[in-house]
């Protein structure tokens, strides 16, 4: 049990920061709720939208945005800590490398997840009405992508532990294409033919499609399935790079 | 406690092939203190990284606290404490947290681990700092606090990566009472690396020193400065004609070296100057010659590597840190 034992540490080791001062998780909030506020009421205006309320379309999508721009960056906290020292020092403990990884990963699910349902609470009286089981399973999904991209992004990080100003590079050329070319924003049907060609190459636009089916309810559909597809490939691309960066990054 | 044999790493740098170890031979018994110097780049920190668990050896062996670090390094890593160039605990962790988290890391229970991080924040003096964020300690504090960081599990061997680098005199000695204290305590070998050669040559029982990826010389300080670099010995005489015969006498008689004549000065360097100085200048009477001045200066460490190598290693500590980056870095293109 040694390994799951690490990872717990780890896992708590991480968390501490913010459990100790638990405001800091409202600021990278931030971002995701100036969508919500000032780009959802846009929504109703816009024409060639899908029938329903727009927090019925967009909170899902806000959800999954709040994973990217939250999850994505935290390789950086471990790029910061391989330029101090900090990290060393847990990698000369007897610690298994791989649950380091988790362990920092689990924190960046937790977080994520608390984030999100604070956005489901705030939205709920603004009338999003989201389907209990779906958006439980949505939930699920929406921890599997934060597991994945959260361990892409400490792949990143050891990549550019000795070009640290790359990782913001990387990750903000990365960041927005991947968002505009998954309809989280507005639907691809309303641009021209080559998006939709290129959002369907975007493992994210299966998952949006997902995150929305499921918490409209609609969890028997086959969107669902892929969108459960492309989270697991993106969380065991991401899982398998990170470790190996782990491993490689010291030894 | 630590055994190695014909330990060697050598990496890929750019398409370079680099041979950063060369075949280290190096054994600590328990409860020694050994410093290990080098200048930049000699393999020093590539050592310790191999010792620590840090680094895969390429080939040769090493047996660090019972442990074979190339097929048990997680055992390795159990038994000894390692304190690093940088500063161990997280900007933004309570210096107490980082404390139980290190407790918990090398597998003890929370409470025994809680336990032990309010009985060392007492012994290094930092209990009143516990609930601060560790951003916000000073450099010493800070250094107190890597120290216990490695202390939580009760190594009985503990590497030390330049202890001291940019602490001030006053919390360098503060530093060092501490870590004689641990050492006293609990019989911990003590093996470090730093830049301050006199820090060395005080605190050091043995010095083992590391050049081009060989280990060059090892013995106690002051054997190694009365061996290898010998003391300097200054005379002052009436004229030059007498120092050019002085000198010649130096040369024959007492085995001088670095031997020098300036005017009417002599300078060169000897084993055991204070016993060679009195018969000198005894046998420079017996030829009629009278010294006006005569002075010995004890040698240091860093003359013994001038002997060793016509290098100086004091001229590399301005670029010390810098230097040592790139090693570590060195190590890091092994990975890509």
């Amino acid at each position: 049990m040694t390994p799951f034992r690490d990872a717990t540490t780890v896992f708590v080791r991480e968390s501490l920061p913010t459990w100790r001062a638990p405001a800091g998780l409202a600021f990278s909030m931030l971002q995701p709720l100036v969508f919500l506020a000032l780009f959802g009421p846009l929504l109703s205006g816009v024409g060639g939208m899908p029938g329903g309320s727009s927090w019925q379309w967009f909170v899902p999508a806000i959800l999954l945005m709040l994973a990217l721009f939250g999850t994505t960056g935290t390789g950086y906290t471990l790029l910061t800590e391989m330029q101090t020292g900090s990290h060393e020092r847990l990698m000369v403990t007897p610690m298994n490398r791989s649950s380091i990884l988790a362990g920092r990963s689990l924190k960046d699910v937790v977080e994520l997840l608390a984030q999100a349902v604070l956005i489901i609470a705030l939205t709920i009286p603004l009338g999003f009405t989201p389907h209990p089981m779906g958006a439980l399973l949505g939930l699920g999904l929406l921890a599997l992508v934060g597991l994945g991209v959260g361990a892409l992004s400490h792949a990143l990080a050891i990549a550019c532990r000795r070009h640290e100003e790359m990782f913001y590079m990387v990750q903000q050329t990365l960041l927005f294409p991947l968002l505009l070319l998954s309809g989280l924003l507005l639907p691809l049907e309303l641009g021209p033919a080559w998006m939709s060609t290129v959002g369907a190459l975007n493992p994210l636009t299966y998952v949006v499609e997902a995150m929305r089916a499921l918490f409209a309810g609609t969890v028997a559909d086959p969107v669902v399935l892929w969108g459960w597809v492309a989270a697991a490939l993106l969380a065991v691309i991401g899982l398998s790079l990170g470790a190996r960066g782990m491993r490689r990054a010291q030894s | 406690m630590i055994h190695t044999r014909a330990l060697t790493k050598t990496f890929r740098l750019r398409r370079e092939t680099v041979e950063a170890v060369r075949g280290v031979d190096l054994d600590v018994a328990n409860g020694e203190l050994v410093a290990f110097l080098g200048p930049n780049g000699a393999g020093k920190s590539t050592t310790l990284r191999m010792l620590t668990g840090l680094v895969e050896p390429t080939s040769g062996t090493a047996i660090v606290a019972g442990h074979d670090a190339r097929r048990d390094s997680a055992g390795v890593r159990r038994g000894i404490g390692y304190i690093g160039q940088g500063h161990a605990a997280g900007h933004y962790h309570y210096v107490r947290d980082e404390m139980v988290t290190q407790g918990c890391a090398y597998g003890l229970p929370r409470r025994a681990a809680r336990e032990r991080a309010d009985e060392l924040l007492e012994t290094l003096e930092l209990t009143g700092m516990a609930k601060r964020q560790s951003a916000t300690l000073s450099g010493g504090q800070r250094r107190r606090l890597d120290i216990a960081l490695g202390l939580v599990h009760r190594p009985p061997l503990l590497f030390l990566d330049e202890p001291s680098t940019g602490l001030d005199p006053q919390n360098r000695a503060n530093l060092w009472t501490h870590v004689m204290a641990v050492r006293e305590r609990f019989d911990t070998t003590l093996f470090l690396t730093t830049h301050y050669l006199e820090e060395a040559d005080e605190m050091a029982e043995r010095v083992v020193i590391i050049d081009h990826g060989r280990i060059i010389a090892d013995d106690t300080p002051g054997r190694l400065k009365a061996t290898l670099a010998g003391d300097r010995i200054t005379l002052g005489l009436p004229d030059p004609d007498a120092a050019a015969t002085a000198a010649r006498m130096a040369e024959r008689g007492t085995g001088a070296r670095e031997l020098d004549v300036t005017g009417p000065h002599v300078t060169f360097r000897v084993p055991h100057g204070e016993e060679v100085l009195p018969e000198y200048l005894r046998a420079l009477a017996e030829a009629g010659i009278t010294a006006r001045t005569a002075r010995t200066a004890t040698s240091t460490l860093d003359d013994v590597f001038l002997t060793l190598t016509g290098r100086s290693l004091r001229e590399e500590t301005g670029a010390a840190r810098e230097g040592n980056r790139d090693e570590r870095e060195g190590h890091e293109e092994v990975a890509v």
